[in-house]
């Protein structure tokens, strides 16, 4: 499991290959929070390549969220598989994050 | 993966694990009982999210939770798989607590925005049946969650 980010234009992408759970979470909420605190507002997280994501990963996500919209950003979400979308449907996070079918459609929605 | 067939009737999986009060080994543990369930078929759904997010939320309340991630502490995980169910047992050696008296509904909007709070919630909606019973005697003293899921 890993976390690769990289820039697209002003967006910042981060890539979550295998699984985001209670291990690594906090791995993924430094490097977005350090890459807010060097000024960057807009964030997209991609998790095509993506296994399971347990409760401590769906919060981070929160956190996140909560954070970046606090300094005037936004963090959105792409590329869910059927069961991780039905992950945020059980939790109604759904209804909290914008999430786009593909990596383009995301980046296009900023 | 293993396809169903009438070979498979009767046929049952047993796996005992011991490991240390370290969430690092939860995603091993994770694979051995998902690799049983895939050996007699159970569908995609429950290989790639009922097991998985079910087994972690529960080995991870047994190591932060229960053994407060002592490394003096045991998590012991027991499964049985067979065609029509999956019966998992996780052990901590923590304090007893009421898993009944956990009833948050993290979906409700006051909720949305934790954190945390969604660990339980989703076991009871990932599982047919989530139970908590203390220890067998003769066992160090502590809780014993048990996670059954139904084949479908």
């Amino acid at each position: 499991m890993s976390f690769s980010i990289k820039k697209q234009g002003e967006i910042v992408v981060v890539d979550v290959e295998g699984q985001l759970i209670v291990g690594n979470r906090q791995e993924l909420k430094q490097k977005v929070l350090d890459e807010l605190e060097r000024g960057e507002r807009k964030f997209l997280i991609d998790f095509a390549q993506t296994g399971y994501i347990d409760s401590s990963g769906l919060g981070v996500l929160v956190s996140l969220s909560k954070k970046i919209r606090e300094q005037g950003g936004e963090l959105r979400l792409a590329n869910l598989n059927d069961d991780l979308r039905t992950l945020f449907e059980l939790t109604k996070l759904d209804t909290l994050f914008q999430i786009s079918d593909t990596r383009d459609r995301a980046l296009a929605s900023f | 993966m293993v396809p169903t067939n009438s070979n498979d009737a009767g046929l049952r999986v047993s796996l005992s694990v011991e490991i240390p009060s370290d969430v690092a080994y939860i995603e091993r543990v994770v694979d051995l009982v998902r690799l049983s369930c895939a050996e007699l078929a159970y569908n995609a759904h429950h290989l790639a999210l009922n097991v998985p997010v079910a087994l972690s939320e529960a080995l991870s309340n047994a190591i932060l939770r229960g053994n407060h991630e002592s490394p003096d502490k045991r998590v012991r995980v027991h499964a049985d798989v067979d065609t029509t169910r999956l019966v998992v047992e996780i052990a901590d050696e923590g304090v007893r607590f009421d898993l009944d008296a956990d009833t948050r509904d993290a979906t409700r909007e006051e909720n949305i925005e934790r954190e945390d709070g969604r660990g339980l919630f989703l076991m009871r909606k990932l599982m047919d049946e989530v139970q908590r019973f203390d220890t067998p005697p003769g066992q160090t003293a502590g809780n014993v969650v048990r996670l059954t899921l139904t084949r479908a």
